[in-house]
């Protein structure tokens, strides 16, 4: 017998009797701001993250074409933020991605509640691109806000793609006395544009 | 007598050639300010997780919500097993069962060699601590590189980790300094959290780019869609499995969910009963290999099944590792992970842990004081304290327990059901505290004293004072 119908065969054995599985039935959201962008700005900002709120991307494009100038690697994968980096595929080597200083992406969708934006894998062109980038921004339209994850859930389809990833924050961590650091293997900043336009 | 003797006979389990939970918990005691220090910062994260835990009005409809949807995914496992195994097969993820740890071991061993593969990064999986994996794998001459900060810290020192959530949080800054100077030339004596951080994220990035296989645990699975959720803080889950042309994702059989929408209760759970924070950093979806990519699961079972046979103790496998029950434990905090000798410490790991090895835990269910605080905080409802409590009375039926104990504990229950006998005690105990404070406050004779003073003895009992003074 395989390891597996010895697994399934105890399981069978071993498990109570069937119980129900429960309705999600979720009213309220919770007793920060009511309104959600707010909330979401308030949130992000309070684990690492920055949120400035546009009512046009121009100066967005302004940033990219200086920062060009001034030299660094810049990936863009919005279209309709100018000139789209090309060579960031799904297989573009991590050594290349390496020396990526700052990277554009666009967001699906906010979730109030804990200031993470969801991702997928189509958005970031390689998986690995907004974590080893040094620092990400992030575009996302101030209308896809949602509550909470529940709603987050219903809206997104985790399954649509092969990876997706909800993302809030830059990476940190605290493994060393409890003290926050920022930047630990992932992005050293996460910049997050509302834009209302 | 000899105070270990003394301690061994009346206050100890029976126990093999680890340190016992007490025994290890006394060394741990002699450093008093740094056990102070260490239950400070634990319950400085408890606080945290409180503060969090109140923005949230309908928190405890989420937690039964949390308990109930895995109480059900455990009625129907072997179902949603198999719903998720071919879901995940459709998916182009190859699907390993391993009965027990050494099969774990070997199905990575084997893909290791068949792979021809060198290089092997691993983020944070208690799975892979619980099978040993990184010493199967080293005897066998494969170095693993573990990427979670505090895991790096703790495997550059040869020690496991005594959080599952907080790797390192038994060591000082100074401690990783030393450790970081020592493997990776930091500057002697600087002791900046940041600095060891950054020298930490040079370090691993050069890992993580060269690395041909990466290994994760799994902290959701769901059935429906056979992908699965990885959350991390500091992205070295997604780094390493981004990287590698091989991921490999080890997981529990308990791991598994019906849908995706029961992931919205999940991660509003998960990450504020851990550290505070409202969601980690990352919570990452995995559905199918990126092109030209391998993905493996291996769903492992190691006495998981055996536990799932026995009904007051299968809630346990509800688990989902937040480790709220650590940070708020008392005996937790005062006695550090290591004391657990285990790769899961605290509460929750006192109540899996005999499942696993009757003999060699017996002494965990001990470690409590069964206040419930454990079983307060827990974001899936297990009741905890009450499986401690439940433990302890298999633990003896089975003979698991020493004499000494047996025989401390019958005195105590005739001493408790005579009130003469009972008076005559208390009278007697008083009279030698008040008489021979020396023989009290004696760490040797005493071991009640050893972390503490002895209370004042009062001239009468509480039941004297009552027939005086009531009307």
């Amino acid at each position: 017998m395989s390891s597996r119908e010895k697994i399934l065969g105890a399981i069978s054995t071993n498990k109570p009797a069937l119980i129900e599985l429960p309705v999600i039935d979720i009213k309220s959201t919770s007793n920060l701001a009511a309104d959600w962008v707010d909330q979401f700005i308030k949130i992000l900002e309070s684990i690492g993250g920055k949120v400035i709120q546009l009512s046009s991307i121009d100066l967005i494009k302004k940033e990219i074409q200086q920062a060009k100038i001034g030299g660094e690697y810049i990936v863009n994968t919005l279209p309709i933020l100018g000139e789209v980096n090309t060579e960031i595929n799904s297989t573009m080597e991590a050594s290349l991605l390496e020396t990526v200083d700052r990277a554009y992406i666009e967001g699906s969708l906010g979730v109030a509640e804990n200031g993470s934006v969801w991702l997928y894998e189509n958005q970031i062109k390689n998986r690995l691109l907004p974590f080893i980038c040094q620092h990400l921004v992030i575009c996302l339209s101030i209308n896809k806000i949602v509550p909470n994850l529940h709603e987050a859930y219903k809206q997104i389809d985790v399954a649509k793609e092969g990876y997706g990833v909800f993302l809030a924050g830059p990476s940190k961590t605290a493994d060393i006395e409890q003290s926050l650091v920022i930047g630990a293997h992932g992005a050293r900043s996460l910049l997050v544009y509302l834009i209302s336009e | 007598m000899n105070p270990k003797n003394f301690n061994r006979l009346f206050f100890e389990p029976i126990q093999g050639a680890t340190l016992s939970h007490s025994e290890a918990a006394e060394i741990f005691n002699k450093d008093e300010a740094r056990t102070d220090w260490h239950d400070e910062t634990l319950w400085f994260v408890r606080e945290k997780r409180d503060k969090a835990v109140r923005q949230i009005s309908e928190w405890e409809q989420l937690r039964t919500l949390g308990s109930d949807i895995k109480d059900h995914t455990l009625s129907n496992l072997d179902n949603y097993l198999t719903e998720f195994e071919k879901n995940a097969q459709a998916n182009g993820i190859k699907i390993h069962w391993a009965i027990d740890a050494e099969e774990h071991n070997e199905i990575i061993l084997r893909i290791i060699r068949e792979q021809k593969v060198h290089q092997v990064v691993k983020s944070k999986s208690m799975l892979t601590e619980e099978c040993h994996l990184n010493d199967f794998l080293s005897q066998r001459g494969v170095e693993v590189v573990d990427t979670d900060l505090g895991e790096r810290i703790v495997q550059f020192r040869n020690e496991p980790p005594s959080h599952i959530v907080l790797p390192a949080i038994h060591l000082k800054k100074q401690d990783v300094s030393e450790t970081f100077h020592e493997h990776l030339g930091t500057e002697k004596g600087n002791n900046d959290p940041q600095y060891l951080t950054e020298a930490a994220r040079q370090h691993l990035r050069e890992k993580f780019i060269k690395s041909q296989l990466a290994i994760t645990g799994v902290n959701f699975a769901i059935a429906s869609t056979g992908g699965f959720v990885v959350c991390t803080n500091e992205g070295n889950a997604d780094m390493g499995a981004h990287a590698a042309k091989i991921h490999i994702a080890c997981m529990g059989i308990e791991k598994i969910i019906p849908k995706a929408e029961h992931l919205g209760v999940f991660l509003r759970l998960l990450a504020r009963s851990a550290t505070g924070q409202p969601i980690t950093t990352y919570s990452s979806h995995f559905h199918q290999p990126r092109a030209g990519q391998q993905m493996h699961i291996i769903i492992v079972d190691n006495g998981r099944t055996k536990q799932l046979g026995r009904p007051d103790f299968r809630s346990s496998l509800k688990c989902i590792r937040c480790a709220a029950c650590f940070n708020t434990c008392p005996v937790y905090r005062r006695s550090g992970g290591h004391s657990y000798h285990t790769a899961v410490a605290g509460p929750i790991g006192s109540i899996l842990n005999p499942n696993l090895d009757m003999k060699a835990n017996a002494d965990l269910p001990f470690a409590s004081t069964l206040c419930g605080s454990c079983s307060n905080v827990c974001p899936v409802k297990i009741d905890i304290h009450v499986q401690l409590y439940k433990w302890r009375q298999e633990l003896v039926s089975e003979g698991y327990t020493a004499t000494g104990k047996k025989v401390a504990m019958k005195g105590m229950a005739f001493v408790l059901s005579h009130p003469s006998i009972y008076r005559i005690a208390g009278k007697m105990g008083r009279w030698m505290m008040r008489a021979f404070p020396f023989i009290m406050n004696n760490k040797s004779i005493n071991p009640w004293y050893k972390q503490r003073d002895m209370p004042e003895a009062p001239k009468q009992s509480f039941r004297d004072w009552y027939k005086k003074n009531k009307q």
